[in-house]
């Protein structure tokens, strides 16, 4: 089939999709209210399903965080009782004091929710399906319809992770990855009754959406760039956008098949993972399986995924950073080339999580060496960070403290990774608040910051409005000087031996020494929720008061969605695509503040070969 | 089209696919090697558990049942023409896309028809040796076979078993759901209206996937 008629074929389904809107399609026989079900919900607009992802992700953050509030009460006040605790969780929390069982459901489902609902779904589910079609110059995603299953997967899988707070056992509470024994057992604990089936369903239904919106991704980015966008013209953020997908594409199927290995041995009498156990002191029939096995499968995703959730935070940080040092993005090829190399890497270090597992430790210096490998590209990318920001003519937007905030914690976040790959450093550090404070800095907070980056700079083109910026201001300082008060501290507690997951640190002689640290991280981890409450505030007035936009191009950037009108309709241009002549990064040249992308080449820059 | 700009063309430079194919193949492509990795986990897995094992049940002893034979020792017997039906239904998807090239609406109908009879004639084959296996009392955490140097076997031989030929026989069934829904466009006259056949393509390679799979799936627990 020849390109003029996939081009044909694909506009098609654009028209297919304005008829759509403008209520002529087929839901619209039963409703007649002018196709709000179509606008809004089912909708097959990149834009709004973008929508969709960010405000599904916010309220799971919004609960996510109220989570680790609760059980930090606990790890910094375990002797305090808050009575109102009780009148909201029951029996969980009786006379006001977390249960045990409940402080692990409640860490579980921190993790679950953070790693895949909010910055998986969220961050790349939004920005991916924001900025690719307006990025790249199409008129919507490959598949719209596909598009839209993807968000709705999505959504069914949250109302089932949502449901598995509700049933009367608990939800998963074997830490958010899982691991059997534990979870394949029911009897081992309650956590691993209904609620562990609950988690499995939803993250099942969760991969079939990651699938979904992958392939789109791909395949839009490949095959649907508007006339002369060529894959080096791409701005970062749709290169971070299209390594994630195919990280995504190729991670998550093995994570499902150890989750169906994980059900049948739950309901089907396998041992896959089980082998010669006691449970409450009888003995199990069960034999042959491997414990670590599922600990390979789900490293293998598990890794990758730690990537899954920085790439579009380091594409739309190096984006947002060129416009506002009004300068072009130092080493645009060796930014690519390095999130290439680190896609290639992430899928071969998955063990070093399983270096106490009794993993032989000649296979272990492999790993060591391949993990340490990383710290190449990761190294070159803050170096072009600071290199492109050097001497340029700051703007400090919200967008721009963000991103210079990314950049902070994936430094201080990403040298204790150096550290933690080593084996034999991380058969001390293991399981201890080391890694705790490593992982939230390198990639909870770095991956919040790009998503804040990103929803400060790009929020005017979601809603023609801009968000206000004293709260941003407000927001950026207290949540950074914030973040690396909760977990800097946490370094120390490590480094002592302090473990993750305890309940309670009181009743040991080692950690005593701690409590006053565990509660003043506690209190700074109540201000810096609270601060976020701030921003869900400034996000959702913006949308309805916030200043308006009176251009179409507020920062002055070179990309295509700022070609668009200020609100843009299903189709993104009103008139032809326009066509790309220049890569994203013509700031300040030949005396131009920028140039736009879709401003032809001068003469004198034809003579001298393009840029 | 002009054969000598396609030559030129330049195929990354955008306003056009760079690999001269529509979104819809190359998401095909795209899940298909999403999907290998599935099966590439779940048959790894396999071999973890099996090289972590002593010794392992010897295929030959445990697949040697003949629908009609009785207690007749056919070992590999009945697989091999389980295969050979699979393999042969390939065949005849290769030929319904090679119809449709051609347009010929008939002759597609008529090698889906026949892809679709040998994809149930599978599914069939696989049901009765499911039930002969679950009569002998194998079945998911029950393993009656005895490993091949004697000793007692875990449940790990059926566990697999069961769970990766039936992953294996979901996908056909789909495959096979899919199949009659793109016979019934053929024959409605869609893909004729709209001047290609690519839909049967894509069907196409999923079915050829599948087929490619059970080669690996057939290796692992028949063969080895």
């Amino acid at each position: 089939m020849s390109n003029e008629a996939t081009l044909h074929g694909q506009q098609e389904v654009m028209h297919g999709a304005h008829a759509h809107d403008h209520g002529h399609g087929h839901d619209d026989h039963e409703h007649h209210e002018g196709g709000f079900i179509s606008k809004y919900v089912f909708s097959f607009d990149h834009k709004t399903i973008a929508k969709q992802f960010l405000i599904t992700g916010i309220i799971w953050a919004i609960i996510g965080a109220f989570f680790s509030v609760l059980f930090r009460l606990q790890l910094g006040f375990p002797d305090a009782t808050f009575p109102w605790m009780e009148s909201i969780l029951g029996h969980w929390a009786k006379g006001g004091r977390i249960t045990d069982e409940a402080y692990y459901a409640l860490v579980t489902m921190h993790g679950t929710i953070l790693v895949f609902f909010v910055l998986t779904a969220g961050l790349s589910g939004t920005f991916s399906n924001l900025l690719i079609p307006l990025q790249v110059g199409a008129r919507d995603m490959a598949s719209p319809f596909m598009n839209m299953l993807s968000y709705w997967f999505f959504f069914l899988a949250s109302v089932v992770m949502m449901s598995s707070l509700f049933v009367q056992t608990g939800p998963a509470s074997g830490g958010w990855t899982s691991y059997p024994p534990l979870s394949a057992l029911g009897d081992a604990s309650i956590g691993s009754k209904i609620g562990m089936d609950l988690w499995l369903s939803a993250m099942a239904l969760f991969v079939v959406s990651q699938l979904l919106g992958g392939l789109n991704y791909i395949s839009t980015i490949l095959n649907m760039r508007t006339k002369g966008m060529t894959m080096t013209k791409m701005p970062l953020t749709v290169w971070g956008f299209f390594f994630t997908a195919v990280l995504g594409v190729l991670s998550f199927p093995v994570l499902l098949s150890g989750f169906i290995l994980l059900l049948f041995d739950r309901h089907g009498g396998t041992s896959f993972y089980l082998s010669e156990l006691f449970v409450n002191g009888k003995a199990l029939s069960n034999e042959g399986g491997s414990a670590i096995l599922y600990q390979h499968l789900f490293w293998f995703l598990g890794h990758p995924e730690v990537y899954i959730i920085i790439l579009p935070a380091m594409g739309m940080v190096s984006e947002v950073m060129a416009v506002n040092s009004r300068k072009p993005i130092f080493g645009y090829l060796a930014m690519v080339g390095s999130m290439f190399a680190i896609v290639i890497l992430a899928f071969l270090v998955w063990a070093h999580h399983m270096f106490v597992t009794g993993l032989n430790p000649f296979l272990g210096a492999f790993f060591v060496l391949l993990t340490l490998l990383i710290a190449v590209p990761s190294a070159i990318k803050v170096f072009n960070w600071i290199t492109t920001i050097w001497r340029g003519n700051i703007r400090f937007t919200p967008g721009m403290l963000f991103s210079i905030g990314f950049v902070s914690t994936f430094i201080s976040g990403g040298l204790t990774g150096i550290w933690l790959g080593n084996s034999s450093i991380d058969i001390h550090l293991h399981d201890t608040y080391f890694v705790i404070a490593h992982f939230h800095i390198v990639m909870g907070v770095s991956a919040f910051f790009g998503t804040f980056a990103g929803v400060y700079h790009w929020f005017p083109k979601m809603f023609g409005r801009y968000m206000n910026n004293t709260l941003s201001y407000i927001h950026f300082w207290i949540t950074l000087i914030g973040a690396y008060l909760i977990f800097w501290p946490m370094h120390y507690e490590g480094l002592v031996g302090m473990p993750r997951r305890y309940y309670d640190y009181s009743t040991w002689e080692s950690f005593k020494q701690f409590a006053d640290l565990n509660h003043f991280i506690s209190i700074v981890v109540i201000l810096v929720f609270a601060t976020q409450l701030l921003f869900v505030f400034n996000f959702f007035y913006s949308i309805f008061k916030g200043r308006k936009l009176t251009t179409q191009n507020p920062w002055n950037a070179t990309t295509l969605e700022w070609t668009t009108p200020i609100n843009p309709g299903h189709g993104n241009w009103p008139g032809e695509i326009p066509e790309v002549h220049r890569w994203a990064y013509d700031y300040s040249k030949d005396g131009h503040d920028f140039i736009p992308q879709t401003t032809p080449l001068s003469p004198e820059e034809q003579a001298n070969g393009g840029h | 089209m002009d054969t000598a700009v396609t030559a030129k063309k330049k195929w990354w430079s955008g306003g056009h696919s760079p690999f001269n194919v529509s979104y819809g193949k190359l998401m095909m492509w795209y899940f298909l090697l999403s999907d290998a990795f599935t099966f590439g986990a779940l048959l790894i897995s396999y071999g973890t558990i099996r090289f972590m094992s002593t010794s392992w049940p010897d295929p030959n002893e445990v697949f040697r049942s003949f629908p009609g034979l009785g207690h007749a020792n056919v070992p590999m017997g009945f697989v091999s023409l389980m295969t050979f039906i699979l393999i042969m239904s390939s065949v005849t998807m290769v030929l319904a896309v090679h119809a449709g090239h051609q347009r010929r609406q008939k002759d597609v109908a008529k090698w889906l028809i026949w892809t679709i009879i040998g994809g149930i004639a599978f599914l069939s084959c696989q049901a009765w040796e499911w039930t002969h296996l679950y009569h002998e009392g194998a079945w998911w955490g029950r393993n009656p076979f005895v490993n091949a140097d004697g000793t007692a076997a875990t449940s790990n031989f059926t566990n697999f078993f069961f769970t990766i030929t039936g992953f294996h026989g979901l996908h056909v069934t789909s495959g096979v759901v899919l199949n009659i829904v793109i016979l019934s466009n053929v024959l409605k006259g869609t893909y004729e209206n709209r001047g290609h056949y690519e839909m049967v393509e894509k069907v196409g390679l999923y079915w050829h996937f599948v087929d490619l799979v059970w080669v690996f799936v057939f290796t692992c627990f028949y063969l080895l």
